[in-house]
């Protein structure tokens, strides 16, 4: 019980973090929402074909500080178009993808990162699914090998009335 | 007036229920068939009362009764009838009332249409789902309460939110309710099953028509929230990877698992404990569904209220039928032995392997989702789990579960050879790898993903066939057509689901990896090309005025580049919606069966042109006639003979075609 309480107050706690944290964007979300513009504009995209391919696989895997949810690529945001750009002057100057990355991650946090890293705890976030396949298998392995082993049983776990009443159902 | 009784019809409803949760109950227990037989009148009831409530509330919306605080939050007089009627379940309180509605509607189905059942799981199965009902009907009573009036009634509304003001997403909500709704149905007989102490062939046989149900309306459900996302959200994205997308999702993987599943224990009674287990899992992510959405624990584009309080209520709900159910099942899934004896290789091990992918896909879905959560939680890291995350998780799973699925689907039961499968195949792999090796060829500089993906699309397509005229038989073509047309629908449903999968990842491979996009600035009258496609814009109204929105319209001509024929005149919109203050874009669409042309309209330039975006979409379509297939293939399977007799059960009183989908 008190180990439910807790529980109950951290999750409580934890929904105050976000309403503090996602609020205050959402507010500045509607102001931006009134003056919309497109999502990548024909004056930020670059000359170089191949700067501009990068600039937009970078921008897919940044995350909109202002929406909830959107990578900087998909949204409407001034913000989003600031970030944008200034990930286009980071390239323009040379920097590798990495360390245009690290630039935004260096201002923004590790909140911008759609794609999480695989540092720390992350690391539980991205094997999650290959152990569980892996946990998954060998168990299924082992129940599949019991049932081919097993005998099949001989008496009916149904009574007399039962079987006719399921063959009445079954109809076949 | 109405509006009271509405009220009182939902807490006579209420009551009801906690009635039909308790004597049922224990009249099973005791052996008392009066206390069982009180189960049926009172699901009736607990369904009318509630069919009342929600009537009532649907008049108060129709009539802009703006005494109602619900009512002038979410619509306004202005607005068409269609979106009045949709503003009901367009936020928390109504949208609840929808989902009640619907959970006591699938109680009285089963009271109807039960007769079939013993007389003890049947009070049992009607006891837990009003327990369940009775759970909902205090959630919305004592926290979300619609019918609350307000001292002074304001002259007009606030609106319902534009974005939700369209046709697709009007319909989108009712039908995910049903498919979470009605997989309540299949924990209901779960829960009953394990206090009941058995589980047979005729158990699975009753719970697979709730559970493909429920799917069938989750699949269209799903498909009209993304096929609305495409439209609607202005860039033709059709999948967000947004907590309340994931939401749906995990309840639609699992119970595409439990379904397969619940196959192996009618036929073969084995997994019988699994099959438990998954039933109640299936409900438990439909409930989880339910708290991601009501909370707002977890950010999104389209979630309801944020409120933690709430959040906690549902959080209670949830840890008490999960943990209930969860801990019968501890304690008495031992006591379900399973009888059928297979081979390694057969049937039941490729639907083992089914639920293995189908399983672990959404844990990894339910983990990503839930990440940021736990990561603020318990690591003090504030981070962000999206799309390019579940893209490298969930795409392995799905391509392995396409490259399986076909030799699995027709592995013979108990003992099979899989070289006699594989031989029978081959012309679907060679097909396969020829198509994919096609598209690699021709779109050289594209993601490797995109033509593995088309491979395998076709690779399910062709299975499915090669499966189904498999069943014909030998002889001559003539008579194994005619017995193509003899074939029970539960295989063509089997066909026509399974392929329709491979049409839905077609359209996906193809849109992800062959899209072509144009972002520029268009002068009025002067004509560019993007890929074969001539666009021109030919002119901009600045003002349209809509019923309840001030629009911008442009007008664009679509043509072939080669031959200059006229293919479409497009008009992508701005919207503006003065009362919810709020902007949307209507993108300008031109369907068709190999792609699609999307354009859409952007800010006015400086120099006089207009920012102008252009898509090429190849073949978008597919994805959501692959979702249409799956779920036609659902209703084939649902009106096969053996469930109409299992689940239908007044056969006698009926005629064949009556009740019947999809005829």
């Amino acid at each position: 019980m008190i180990c439910l309480s807790r529980f109950l107050a951290r999750l409580v706690h934890g929904a105050r973090a976000f309403l503090r944290r996602g609020l205050p964007h959402l507010i500045v979300l509607m102001m931006v929402a009134a003056t919309p513009v497109l999502a990548v504009q024909a004056d930020e995209v670059l000359d170089d074909p191949v700067l501009e391919e990068r600039a937009r696989d970078i921008s897919a895997n940044l995350r909109c500080v202002v929406c909830r949810g959107e990578s900087i690529d998909e949204s409407n945001a001034t913000v989003a178009r600031d970030l944008r750009l200034l990930v286009r002057e980071r390239l323009v100057e040379g920097d590798s993808d990495e360390e245009v990355m690290a630039y935004v991650v260096d201002r923004y946090g590790e909140y911008v990162l759609l794609r999480p890293t695989f540092g720390g705890a992350n690391i539980l976030l991205w094997w999650a699914g290959p152990l569980l396949l892996l946990i998954g298998l060998g168990l299924a392995i082992g129940y599949l090998r019991r049932r081919s082993r097993a005998e099949a049983p001989t008496e009916s776990a149904l009574s007399a009335e039962e079987e006719a009443r399921l063959k009445e159902i079954m109809g076949d | 007036m109405i509006v009271e009784l509405g009220h009182f019809a939902l807490i006579l409803a209420f009551m009801v229920s906690i009635f039909q949760m308790i004597v049922p109950m224990i009249g099973a227990a005791r052996g008392l068939p009066g206390w069982m037989a009180v189960a049926e009148p009172a699901a009736t009831t607990q369904f009318l009362l509630t069919a009342f409530s929600f009537g009532a509330l649907t008049y108060a919306f129709v009539t802009s009764d703006f005494s109602l605080s619900l009512v002038v939050s979410n619509s306004h007089t202005l607005k068409p009838l269609l979106y009045k009627i949709s503003g009901v379940w367009g936020n928390h309180e109504g949208s609840l009332l929808l989902w009640v509605l619907i959970l006591t509607l699938f109680g009285a189905c089963a009271a109807w249409f039960g007769a079939n059942l013993p007389p003890t799981l049947k009070a049992r199965v009607l006891a837990v789902q009003s327990s369940v009902s009775a759970a909902f009907f205090a959630f919305i009573l004592f926290t979300s309460n619609p019918f609350i009036r307000l001292a002074v009634p304001p002259f007009n509304g606030q609106d319902l939110n534009p974005l939700l003001q369209d046709p697709g997403l009007a319909f989108h909500p009712p039908f995910l309710y049903l498919g979470y709704v009605g997989l309540s149905m299949a924990f209901s007989f779960a829960v009953a099953a394990l206090i009941e102490g058995r589980v047979d062939a005729a158990w699975g046989r009753w719970v697979r028509p709730w559970t493909l149900a429920a799917w069938v309306f989750l699949t269209i459900g799903i498909g009209l929230g993304s096929w609305w996302a495409y439209y609607e959200l202005g860039w033709g994205g059709f999948w967000f990877w947004d907590p309340v997308e994931n939401a749906s999702l995990m309840p639609w993987l699992i119970s595409a698992a439990l379904l397969h599943s619940a196959i192996v224990v009618e036929k073969r009674e084995a997994l019988k404990s699994w099959t438990i287990l998954l039933a109640i899992l299936a409900f438990g992510f439909s409930l989880i569904g339910t708290f991601i959405v009501r909370s707002g624990i977890i950010t999104s584009v389209h979630a309801f209220a944020n409120d933690p309080e709430r959040g906690v209520f549902i959080l209670l709900i949830l840890a008490f039928f999960m943990g209930g159910s969860l801990l019968l099942f501890a304690l008495r899934a031992s006591a379900m032995e399973a009888k059928g004896v297979f081979g390694l290789v057969s049937r039941e091990s490729g639907l083992v392997v089914n639920n293995l992918l189908l399983a672990v896909s959404t844990f990894v879905v339910f983990i990503g989702t839930i990440w940021p959560l736990l990561a603020e939680m318990f690591f003090e890291r504030t981070l962000s789990v999206g799309a390019p995350f579940f893209n490298a998780a969930v795409t392995p799973f799905a391509f392995g579960l396409a490259a399986v699925l076909p030799i699995g689907a027709m592995l013979p039961w108990k003992r099979a050879r899989i070289g006699r499968v594989v031989k029978t195949l081959l012309p679907a792999m060679i097909l396969a790898i020829a198509v994919g090796l096609l598209a690699f060829t021709i779109y050289t500089g594209h993601s490797i993903l995109a033509p593995i993906g088309v491979a395998l699309a076709v690779w399910l397509v062709a299975g499915a066939f090669v499966d189904l005229w498999s069943r014909t038989g030998r002889g001559p073509i003539g008579s194994r057509l005619s017995r193509l047309t003899r074939l029970p629908r539960a295989d063509w449903g089997k066909t026509l689901a399974h392929a329709g999968v491979g049409i839905t990842l077609f359209g996906i491979a193809t849109l992800t990896g062959y899209e072509r996009e144009d972002i520029r600035v268009a002068q009025i009258g002067e004509p560019y090309t993007v890929g074969a496609y001539e666009i021109e814009l030919q002119g901009v109204d600045e003002d349209v005025r809509g019923p309840n929105y001030l629009s911008t319209m442009a007008t664009i001509a679509v043509r072939e580049a080669d031959s200059g024929r006229l293919i479409s005149v497009l008009n992508p919109e701005r919207r503006v919606y003065p009362v919810a203050g709020m902007p949307t874009t209507e993108a300008g669409i031109n369907n068709g069966f190999t792609r699609d042309v999307y354009v859409t309209l952007g800010d006015p330039q400086d120099n006089g042109g207009w920012a102008v975006r252009t898509w090429i979409k190849p073949f978008a379509n597919w994805i959501w006639g692959g979702t249409i297939i799956m779920a036609l293939g659902g209703l084939f399977s649902l009106s096969d003979r053996r469930y109409r007799v299992a689940a239908g059960a007044a056969k006698q009183r009926r005629t064949p075609s009556e009740g019947v989908p999809a005829e």
